[in-house]
């Protein structure tokens, strides 16, 4: 087994990046693979609760997002820099998410096999 | 052989939360490699902030550094071959774009 | 070594596509094995043979096509990124109805699982991505 990691920076609907990185998480853990997904920048944005997509015809980010668990994919993490530039606050998001301090960004990196970033 | 990443940069100075993530990202043994607009950040206006740095080392990509008329004495050029030879003396590669 | 090559680059948008075109004829003339292309994403486009240039200017999705033949490499284009833009083969364009076909030759059209065990056996896998 391999530990993966994938990388997102993109928020959620105004490009495919978001959900091409959610799906290479998916199809890692589909392939039992040990699937990590960080979350910088504005990609802390796929995390906010309360999205209502429909109007704009795509698929919800964060009800995908919440399926991560089911498909094995535990750990999900966010840098905590970028969810306080963002004024988000744990209540404000979708589901529980391990904050990353840079060390803690850093330490995750050297741990993994292989680093994808969507 | 200790356990580095390359790190790889293609966007230039105007994609500062880009350069800050690859900041958090990088740890002291890791090296940088600027290619395609990513070189702009090898320009003298910008030698403060790849200083500040904690990482290893820094390359360019010889042919994007020529391409865009950039000349840098400080930041050590690399061939494609030269880039392929990063790639196996790292663990892993992560791009930053 | 073992390379996995991830290309994300519009050819047209972008310069990540012609960068690992360099870099994968580079890895070979060193003597290195590349166990798999997979383009992804925007990178799709790189394997569309309709796109064509005028005779002055380079066009990569041929390059990719040349190199890939030459080189008998494997080449996995992500069905699911690629159909929605309009890069497909008979088969595909079959399934929804439409006609024509667009992937160039040497590659085939499949899953992400086909990345992850392409990853997973190479020793390193390096990514071109675009301009997000």
């Amino acid at each position: 087994m391999s530990r993966l990691l994938i990388i997102s920076r993109q928020a959620p609907y105004g490009s495919s990046a978001a959900r091409e990185a959610l799906e290479l998480a998916l199809a890692g853990a589909l392939f039992d693979q040990q699937v990590s997904l960080l979350l910088l920048d504005d990609a802390v944005f796929q995390l906010v609760a309360g999205q209502n997509p429909a109007a704009i015809q795509q698929k919800n980010h964060g009800a995908m997002l919440q399926s991560l668990p089911m498909y094995d994919v535990e750990n999900l993490y966010a840098s905590e820099r970028s969810l306080n530039e963002r004024g988000l606050e744990p209540s404000d998001l979708i589901l529980p998410v391990k904050s990353l301090s840079t060390a803690e960004i850093q330490k995750l990196i050297s741990e993994q096999d292989k680093v994808f970033h969507v | 052989m200790s356990d580095r990443t390359l790190h790889t940069l293609n966007r230039g100075p105007q994609s500062l939360s880009l350069f800050g993530s690859m900041r958090d990202a990088i740890s002291p043994r890791d090296s940088l490699l600027l290619i395609e607009d990513g070189v702009y950040w090898a320009t003298a206006a910008y030698a403060e902030m790849l200083a500040g740095l904690n990482c290893d080392k820094i390359y360019q990509l010889a042919a994007d550094a020529d391409a865009r008329g950039i000349q840098s004495d400080r930041i050590e050029p690399v061939d494609d071959a030269g880039f392929v030879s990063l790639t196996v003396s790292h663990q892993r590669t992560l791009s930053w774009f | 070594m073992k390379f996995t090559i991830v290309v994300q680059a519009d050819p047209l948008a972008s310069q990540g596509s012609e960068t690992a075109l360099r870099f994968t004829r580079a890895a070979l003339a060193a003597g290195h094995q590349i166990m798999r292309i997979f383009f992804y994403s925007e990178g799709v486009h790189s394997a569309n043979r309709l796109a064509l240039a005028p005779q002055d200017e380079a066009c990569v999705p041929d390059q990719w096509q040349q190199l890939i033949s030459e080189h008998q490499l494997d080449a996995v284009v992500c069905i699911a990124a690629a159909v929605r833009r309009g890069v497909v083969n008979e088969t595909e364009t079959r399934r929804y109805g439409k006609t024509g076909s667009s992937l160039i030759d040497s590659a085939e059209l499949s899953g992400l699982g086909q990345l992850i065990a392409a990853s997973v056996d190479s020793d390193r896998v390096v990514t071109f991505g675009g301009h997000r």
